[in-house]
């Protein structure tokens, strides 16, 4: 057994840098190389996708990454966990075996599929017997909005991907998995660690957070002394060195720029968190309040001492659905009284709106420059401030209203206040919103299927 | 004398739905008790009024030197329903940061804050 395995985090979401996963590569030793493509909304993005051409409805950038980096990682046995098959992993899988194929490295390669996370072929017998899925947050069950349902897919976790890297996959792509679970997999293979060890598999599973938002954690959006951290233009994304009993440093590679220290660590943990004592994941449920952080080095923070409970019977489930309409439109105010003149605006703006007679479910104003991101918080602004942008959203459940609404904020240009200046973008766009809706399911009704193919 | 949590912690924020969470974390381990006797949830939540609609529920993580904040019903329904510049609460940390607490002479002194 190894003593120690290296896992090198390559993408934070869908649409990070696209050339952090090469650098990560390319720029030290690593094992395995974790790329996190799904955040919430994305499966029902890619739903779409699939609805208009078959062949898509996953993360297309992944491709020719594997193009780019699939000979260093087999020359050097560096295998990838990703999640990048979205809702179509069997297409994600074909388009990487072609990219396998291009680069005379069939028969080199085997690649691990990971399915049965999607749920929505079965979602009314589901119902039918008694599943009613019901919205975590406001308790409704999935039946009020049966019919504008876009995609279902259950989180998976470790297992199934434990199970691909077991059966000799170099590549292991899953639709929706936890981010945490392509990081503890790894490590549950490598080290055989029993899948009831509730503290190496919370410690696997901490190492998975602190990670899955790349370099979010070596400097990136770092607040404590952000004006210090040095050459994020160059920013490294982070490392876990794990060793077989649990505990790990966060690092990043030499010669890289952003820094791993105990504070930007630390503002990585806090991240997205509810109840630090049950950070609940479909391997474990881990205690965020029993982790300890000391340094061990320059960019290199040693996390250990992390504890864990048994997982729950429950696997959480990502549904997407329609739910209306919004459009978000903006202009631009100078000075002198510029916020006096965007607040006139939107006096006037509404007014029309009312007159209109259209029906919102919410119309909201952002005087952007003033109040836009603390609010009241804020303060009153500067009689002196050179410019406020109007910022006015509005959501309907009648497209009609919405597309009416995007052409009221030109107008007011030569109909409005004064010094008022880019509308250069055009009439607003009318966007479908496609809303998150979470649920749970008993595990036993996921039925996950791996399978490892030659490439 | 009143001192501003900008001078004293650091934070990051994010989402889960139409919760922002914020987790505030102390520069020194002296100064989390602090921090846990100041700022309480009634006192996040009075901070917050007219941004956070629901309650605020606080969490301890004293291995962290940190408290985590959950702000219910304060992102304009949150996810993809938010009209808001910021749906996913990133600017609550620094929004947070602006809270002024109270701090005793002698934890100047101790703290060596000027």
């Amino acid at each position: 057994m190894k003593q120690k395995i290296r896992i090198a985090a390559g993408q934070g979401f869908w649409g990070d840098l696209p050339d952090a996963p090469v650098r990560q590569v390319e720029g030290g030793p690593i094992d395995y190389l974790m790329l996190d493509y799904l955040a919430e909304v994305t499966m029902s993005i890619m739903q779409k996708q699939r609805s208009r051409d078959l062949s898509a409805g996953y993360a297309k950038d992944f491709v020719p990454l594997m193009k780019q980096i699939l000979p260093a990682c087999v020359e050097r046995n560096i295998r990838v966990t990703a999640n990048a098959g979205g809702v179509n992993v069997e297409g994600c899988a074909d388009a990487v075996k072609e990219v396998a194929r291009e680069l005379g490295l069939s028969g080199k390669v085997r690649i691990g599929i990971v399915t049965g996370d999607d749920i929505m072929g079965s979602l009314d017998e589901l119902m039918s017997r008694g599943i009613e899925l019901r919205n975590m947050d406001n308790g409704a069950p999935l039946s009020t909005v049966r019919d504008r349902i876009q995609s279902a897919n259950a989180y998976l976790g470790a297992a199934p991907i434990v199970e691909a890297l077991a059966g000799g996959a170099q590549i292991v792509i899953t639709g929706r998995a936890t981010d945490t679970g392509l990081t503890l997999a790894p490590l549950i293979h490598e080290f055989g660690w029993a899948m009831d060890d509730w503290n190496r598999l919370a410690a696997g599973t901490i190492a998975g957070h602190i990670i899955e938002c790349g370099a979010q954690c070596s400097g990136g959006n770092c607040q404590y002394e952000w004006q210090s951290v040095p050459s994020l233009a160059e920013v490294g994304f982070p490392i876990v060195e794990a060793s077989p009993d649990g505990t790990f440093v966060v690092t990043k590679h030499q010669r890289t720029g952003g820094w791993v220290i105990i504070p930007s660590v630390k503002e990585q943990l806090v991240y997205e968190m509810g109840d630090p004592h049950e950070y609940i994941t479909p391997d474990c449920v881990a205690d965020f309040t029993t982790i300890r952080l000391e340094y061990d080095g320059t960019d290199r923070v040693r996390v250990f001492g992390i504890e864990g409970r048994p997982s729950t019977e429950f696997l959480k489930v990502s549904i997407s659905y329609s739910a209306g309409f919004k459009a978000v439109g903006t202009l631009v105010y100078s000075w002198p009284d510029a916020y006096q003149k965007a607040r006139a605006a939107d006096r006037i703006l509404r007014r029309r709106l009312e007159r209109l007679g259209l029906e919102f479910d919410l119309v909201h104003t952002e005087f952007v420059g003033a109040n836009a991101t603390h609010g009241p918080l804020a303060g009153e602004p500067s009689a002196d401030i050179p410019e406020v942008q109007l910022r006015v959203g509005v959501r309907s459940e009648d497209r009609n209203a919405v597309e009416r609404f995007t052409k009221e904020i030109a107008p007011l240009v030569l109909t409005g206040p004064p010094a008022v200046t880019g509308f250069a973008g055009g009439r607003p766009k009318v966007e479908e919103i496609v809303a998150y809706w979470p649920a749970l399911i008993p595990k036993e009704e996921i039925n996950t299927q791996v399978r490892v193919i030659e490439a | 004398m009143q001192i501003q949590l900008t001078k004293l912690a650091h934070a990051r924020s994010g989402d889960k739905g139409d919760t922002a969470n914020v987790g505030l974390i102390a520069f020194r381990d002296e100064v989390y008790p602090i921090l846990v006797r100041e700022v309480t949830a009634e006192r996040v939540k009075q901070h917050f009024q007219g941004i956070c609609k629901g309650e605020v529920e606080r969490f301890e993580l004293p291995n962290l030197g940190a408290l985590n904040f959950l702000l219910h019903e304060s992102l304009g329904g949150g996810g993809t329903l938010s009209l808001m510049t910021d749906a996913q609460g990133k600017t609550f940390s620094t929004a947070l940061l602006r809270m002024k607490i109270e701090i005793t002479d002698s934890e100047v002194q101790d703290l060596e804050l000027t």
